[in-house]
């Protein structure tokens, strides 16, 4: 549950390819909406590595955020992030820590789930 | 090919590309380009983005610092999406895959984009359908700088697709461009609809998410008999539909036909159809129809055309260009009907909880007497002209006849000092369109010439429904028995008062009514003009006879579900060929 499951895949090693997986879940109550999706992808472009989002049915670059924010990933949802690249470990643990730990700076979701319904 | 079903509000059929109408007025056709200009167009998108990534820096730096960042991340956010590489390359790939312009390249991604969001079922992400719009907006302000195309400048023809409209935007449509009418809101007697009926354009309301769906130069078929849009259709769609228009047109001709002859029963009793207007244009294609004279003018549109206030000589010069059209047949002014859902552009209007029940209409006009005066003052000078009546709308007490008579007393006075000529007899009626004014009838019709029914609001103040509100539109019939007596109470005091009477609402427009109508007793009725061929057929195909048997048997009934069934077989016994 808490993503800690880390895997790294030494690759073919032909040119220094590290291969990093992990999976996330986003626990911030608002989901992965527009300006946690900025944040996302800001972390994400610091880094040289590839760098490619996957939830169940879609694989996107973690670095647009158009691509991103297009998951729509909700609270609760598990995203797998897969680096691939010389800085593919650091880039991997500084996106779990926004999304698990820091959490976007966003609250998680309230107890009795009182929604901002319209009104 | 997609099916959309909505309510069919005025007939005809349309077949063309789509035009949509965004809050802003966008338009953005497909255009196809040579495979040479694909360059030019890809850069030209390319400007655009960066051109919108100066503005919105600009604009980010101008917040205020203290501001606590909502704003801030907004922007910021636009800004990533703007800077995005992955979102140019969709764009750039579009104008050179299918040869299309920057524009439309753009729009096309932004909506499918935004499609994504609109399909989700958390209502938070679906929202973030607005941010794309957004910034789609900003780059098509770049592309199309002053090049802005609208409504107003149309040169090929088109089907309009909008969220919702006003009837200030649909009475500014080019007749010969706007082929039809689709729109995602709206209800069957909303003022959309009557204004595209009176123009004859084919249109469907209450579409819920067509915008959505459809993307600007998509083909589309508006159906405006079943209620129907069809969002890029197959050829095959494309040519039954192309026959559908044929017949449709050929029975609108067959129809024509019957305009010179009267609207008289089989039995020998003679009716009398009039049309309703909103602008003096249309009174040519009332006499075109076979219309004997204007039962319902409704003036107000002259004050939701324009960008300002019009002056005495404005409403004056309206009033004579119609009743020149007339000459001595009857031409019926209802002095503005301003509030509720139509309004001036000026800001005199306090939004009010609960509009229809509020300061509208004549309740409008005796607050604001410069106003009412003025119409007054135009109406009366041109009741020289020909055969004017004055008609003052939404009457609730006889305290509101004697105070609007009492006015236009004065502007007689007025016109007097300056030695004007006006017609001194001029008829005064009033619309019956509250229960209030059906029920003291009696009363009301010793100080006036003439009853309107206006069954539109007569059905919605009586049965307390909303006619716009798509969720409890279902109970708004006019066929509801308390509906239907407080119209027999209304003809019965007319009658006895042996004033004149007529049924100017929607309610005179549909086939299914006329036969019960005709046995209540209305011997007067004033309709959109497109539906006056129609009706008159009706008209002489029937007796009295029958008519006066179906009235007698419906009045007697107790539920709306019984009368419409019922007046539905009987219609159709009475008529086979009609329906």
């Amino acid at each position: 549950m808490d993503g800690r499951g880390l895997t790294v895949q030494i690759g073919e090693d032909r040119l220094e390819r590290v291969v990093c997986q992990m999976e996330v879940e986003i626990k911030n109550a608002d989901g992965l909406h527009m300006r946690p999706a900025m944040q996302f992808v800001d972390i994400a472009s610091t880094f040289e590595c590839d760098i490619i989002i996957s939830n169940s049915e879609n694989s996107v670059d973690g670095k647009s955020i158009m691509q991103m924010s297009m998951l729509a990933a909700t609270c609760g949802t598990k995203l797998k992030i897969r680096a691939e690249g010389a800085d593919a470990q650091q880039a991997v643990d500084a996106l779990r820590k926004l999304v698990e730990e820091k959490m976007f700076d966003e609250p998680p979701p309230k107890k009795n789930k009182t929604k901002n319904v319209k009104t | 090919m997609e099916i959309k079903k909505g309510i069919a509000v005025s007939p005809g059929i349309a077949i063309a590309k789509a035009l949509i109408i965004d809050s802003e007025d966008y338009r953005i056709p497909r255009r196809s380009i040579s495979p040479s200009q694909r360059m030019t167009e890809i850069q030209r998108a390319r400007n655009a983005f960066k051109d919108a990534v100066g503005e919105l820096t600009r604009l980010e730096v101008a917040q205020d610092k203290t501001d606590e960042g909502k704003i801030k991340d907004i922007f910021a956010v636009h800004l990533r999406f703007l800077r995005d590489r992955s979102l140019r390359k969709k764009i750039t790939d579009l104008v050179h895959s299918e040869s299309v312009t920057a524009e439309y390249a753009v729009s096309a991604t932004m909506r499918e984009i935004a499609s994504h969001f609109t399909k989700e079922k958390d209502p938070y992400m679906r929202e973030r359908a607005a941010d794309i719009y957004d910034i789609e907006r900003r780059v098509l302000r770049q592309l199309l700088g002053k090049k802005r195309e609208d409504v107003e400048h149309l040169t090929e023809e088109v089907a309009v697709v909008a969220r919702e409209l006003s009837p200030t935007e649909t009475a500014g449509f080019d007749r010969k461009f706007v082929k039809g009418l689709a729109t995602d809101a709206g209800g069957r007697t909303s003022h959309t609809a009557i204004v595209a009926r009176s123009l004859g354009i084919p249109a469907v309301v209450a579409l819920e998410n067509l915008t959505d769906d459809i993307t600007g130069a998509d083909v589309v078929i508006i159906d405006g008999n079943r209620g129907i849009v069809i969002v890029k259709p197959d050829e095959q769609t494309i040519r039954q539909y192309q026959e559908y228009e044929r017949e449709f047109v050929a029975l609108e001709h067959k129809l024509d036909a019957i305009r010179e002859k009267p609207a008289v029963t089989r039995d020998g009793i003679r009716i009398t159809l009039l049309g309703n207007i909103e602008f003096p244009e249309e009174a040519e294609s009332v006499l075109q129809k076979g219309g004997e004279g204007i039962g319902l003018y409704r003036t107000e549109f002259l004050y939701l055309n324009t960008k300002r206030e019009p002056t005495e000589e404005d409403h004056y010069q309206a009033y004579a260009e119609t009743i020149g059209v007339f000459k001595h047949r009857p031409v019926i002014i209802r002095t503005v009907d301003l509030g509720a859902d139509k309004y001036t552009q000026s800001k005199r209007f306090a939004p009010e909880p609960n509009p229809f029940l509020g300061l509208r209409s004549i309740r409008f006009c005796l607050q604001n007497l410069m106003m009412f005066k003025t119409q007054l003052h135009a109406i009366l000078r041109a009741s020289v002209l020909g055969k004017v009546k004055i008609m003052f709308p939404l009457i609730t007490n006889i305290q509101e006849v004697m105070q609007s008579k009492l006015i236009l007393r004065d502007v007689m006075e007025d016109l007097d000092e300056e030695s004007v000529a006006y017609d001194k007899n001029v008829q005064i009626g009033i619309m019956i369109e509250t229960p209030s004014a059906a029920l003291t009838a009696a009363t009301l019709a010793r100080d006036v010439d003439f009853f309107s029914i206006g069954t539109n609001d007569l059905t919605q103040y009586t049965l307390a429904v909303d006619r716009g509100n798509e969720l409890v539109s279902t109970l708004y019939s006019a066929a509801d028995p308390a509906v239907l007596r407080l119209i027999r109470t209304v003809i019965q005091d007319a009658h006895k008062a042996q004033i004149d009477l007529n049924v100017c609402g929607e309610m005179a427009s549909e086939p299914e009514y006329i036969v019960l109508l005709l046995g209540m007793g209305v011997r007067t009725i004033s309709l959109a003009p497109p539906m006056i061929p129609e009706i008159k057929q009706i008209i002489r195909s029937v007796t009295m006879e029958d008519c006066n048997n179906v009235a007698r048997k419906i009045l007697g009934m107790n539920s709306e579900r019984q009368i419409s069934n019922y007046l539905r077989d009987a219609t159709r016994k009475i008529l086979p060929e009609v329906f």
